[in-house]
């Protein structure tokens, strides 16, 4: 029970990034009907610029004598004894990385689009297809000579420190763990709330239903798609950060298998429809963890990718995706 | 190509030998046309003479290769669909495009966002402006539902709702984003007498209450007949008339238009009986063509004109 559990606690983890790239193949594909294939590039891009910020900010204790200076800070170490100078300054790093690396790829993924897609969004749709497989190659291979091919990822001190939380029983929960848990909760929950209920959302869920009736009723279809790329590949990019965080490295090319198996919760789910991204990133997270556990790590992925085939045989438009509920 | 510059005269939408070819063919070919603001025009025509065309020139879907259509003295031409949707011009569609897994209220609200500013910062942070602005979208979506009459359809999907009430649902979704001209493509096909009679009454609302202009294709020609102050008439993409309805109703060409486009084998039939009857060919020993059975024009007890089109062969024949 207690291993079952702790399988579960990985899983969810796993499925949480899983999810957050997710989102940015069915967000595209709502939009454009187009499979963005340098989307898991976007996921190691953002692992990258997180490497970048991390290590350009150094330590904890650097942060810590800017936060020091900052007015709020006794008034936080008076409520909570928590709040060190330590614990602050992890927080508003981790706030900068993750913001950093969040928008920069964002507005990559605006790039890309504008130069790469745009271009082609009236030619047959396997151009801009074979244009994201470019833009995948390409964007790999400038990382690997830019950077390199691998980078270790620093951990900060703060959170290499930290204990490993108990649950109940012997269960237990590493921090960076939970830490990716609650955030992707979060941000799934936002997009969810921003989709189905703000302006912009409602604009979004318009043109991917029928382009030409939005830009008639007064929506620039152009700026929606750039805000869908920019969304898009700001969560990947923090997928890919918490990827350097949890397992202490990124490579050039570490986006392709997480981003097959974005890809294919993104269809489990019903691609198009992004609460069955959220719904597969999670399973596929699960399925992997408990298929590792219970059967074999080696044979992980083949016992995943074949519970897949069998949902697909038996639901061919993904598990959400015949009821749709919200597509984008 | 002369680019012909046209000169505003200070009516709303003014067309100066608007043209737009496809390949060989002129979908609509040197069109000249002026709406006054506060006015209700009709546009017809046969099936494919080229009125939704001329729509879809007017609101941006298609550049004119050759001519002008001014708004408010502003060239439409080349420009995005939503900056003239911003200007002013709105519209509803043939067959109906209503964003179908949306709801009614959605739908509607959808066509508020071109009359709000906030953006994405301030729907990330859900600023207190934003708030403001998302409950004011939502207020006025409910005021254009009540204006159509859909308002207790609010929360239902869009494709939900029954033919008739998803056109009227179209019309509040333009209506939503404010314009000064709302082009209505076929409106009441596909509604039954009293529906339709609703539909008159709303557009006559849109003009006199909220003192819009209407731009109306229609092929229903007791709603032509009833509601336009001024018709133009389209054939194979050439203006073939224009004038008061009366004038149109008489006009020779406008009938001969209609037949000829609609019905080939009834204007075939017409040509050899005036031929046989002139003595010109032998008389037909086979059966005529059983379109011919039907005579495509009638007129009623009002004098009005009814010209059997497509959609009303198919009522009538539903009939």
């Amino acid at each position: 029970m207690e291993f079952f559990v702790q399988l579960l606690i990985d899983g969810l983890t796993l499925g949480g990034m899983y999810a957050l790239i997710a989102l940015g193949f069915t967000l595209v594909y709502g939009i454009l009907l187009m499979i963005n294939f340098a989307h898991a590039e976007m996921f190691m891009t953002g692992g990258f610029i997180g490497y970048g910020v991390l290590n350009l900010l150094g330590s904890e204790s650097t942060i810590a004598t800017v936060s020091d200076t900052l007015p709020f800070m006794s008034f936080l170490q008076s409520t909570q004894p928590f709040f060190t100078t330590t614990a602050v300054g992890f927080i508003l790093m981790m706030l900068l990385t993750f913001g950093i690396s969040a928008v920069l790829t964002g507005l990559l993924g605006i790039t890309i689009e504008r130069f790469a897609y745009r271009p082609l969004r009236n030619s047959p749709r396997l151009c801009a297809l074979i244009s994201a497989l470019g833009m995948s190659l390409f964007l790999q291979n400038f990382v690997l000579l830019a950077v390199g091919h691998r980078m270790v990822f620093p951990t900060p001190e703060f959170l290499a420190n930290l204990d490993a939380v108990p649950l109940f029983g012997a269960i237990r929960i590493a921090p960076i763990d939970l830490i990716i848990f609650i955030t992707c909760l979060v941000l799934l929950f936002t997009l969810d709330r921003f989709v189905s209920k703000t302006k912009l959302g409602k604009a979004m869920r318009a043109t991917s239903q029928d382009k030409d009736a939005a830009g008639l009723m007064g929506i620039n279809i152009n700026s929606v798609i750039a805000l869908t790329f920019f969304i898009g590949p700001a969560l990947g990019a923090v997928a890919g950060t918490f990827f350097g965080l949890k397992y202490g490295v990124v490579t050039f090319n570490m986006g392709l298998f997480p981003g097959i198996k974005a890809f294919t919760a993104a269809v489990l789910g019903g691609i198009g429809n992004l609460r069955g991204a959220m719904l597969g990133g999670f399973l596929i997270g699960v399925l992997e963890a408990l298929a590792s556990g219970y059967i074999s790590i080696a044979y992980r992925d083949v016992i995943t990718f074949a519970i897949l085939i069998l949902i697909l045989i038996f639901r061919p438009g993904g598990l959400l995706g015949e009821s749709v509920v919200e597509k984008v | 190509m002369n680019k012909v510059v046209a000169e505003h005269q200070g009516y709303l939408m003014q067309a100066t030998n608007a043209t737009i070819q496809f390949g060989g063919l002129r979908a609509v070919d040197s069109v000249n046309m002026n709406i006054e603001a506060g006015t209700i025009v009709a546009l017809i025509g046969p099936n494919g003479a080229g009125k939704t065309t001329f729509f879809n020139l007017l609101t941006g879907i298609y550049t004119p290769t050759e001519g002008e259509i001014l708004f408010e003295g502003r060239s439409v031409s080349g420009k995005k669909t939503h900056v003239i949707a911003d200007w002013g011009i709105s519209r509803t569609f043939q067959n109906i495009r209503l964003f179908k897994e949306m709801t009614v209220l959605e739908n509607v609200m959808v066509g508020r966002h071109v009359r709000t500013k906030s953006g994405f910062f301030g729907a990330t942070f859900r600023t207190p402006s934003f708030r403001r602005e998302e409950k004011q979208i939502q207020e006025d979506a409910e005021r254009w539902l009540e204006f159509v009459g859909l308002i207790e359809y609010a929360n239902d999907l869009a494709s939900n709702l029954p033919y008739g009430a998803q056109r009227r649902l179209e019309i509040a979704r333009a209506l939503a984003t404010e314009p000064k001209l709302i082009c209505l493509d076929e409106p009441a096909a596909g509604m039954n007498e009293s529906e339709s009679a609703d539909l008159d009454d709303l557009i006559l609302r849109i003009r006199d209450e909220l003192n819009i202009t209407v731009f109306l294709i229609e092929h229903d020609m007791k709603v032509v007949m009833n509601l336009a102050e001024y018709i133009y008439v389209l054939d194979f993409g050439k203006l073939i008339a224009e004038g008061l309805p009366a004038e149109i109703q008489s006009n020779p060409a406008v009938i001969e238009a209609y037949l000829g486009q609609d019905m080939e084998a009834a204007i075939k039939a017409k040509r050899r009986a005036l031929l046989e009857a002139r003595g010109e060919i032998a008389p037909e020993t086979t059966p005529k063509p059983e379109a011919a059975a039907k005579d495509p024009v009638m007129m009623d007890s009002d004098g009005v004109v009814m010209v059997a089109t497509e959609d009303n062969k198919e009522k009538n024949d539903a009939a």
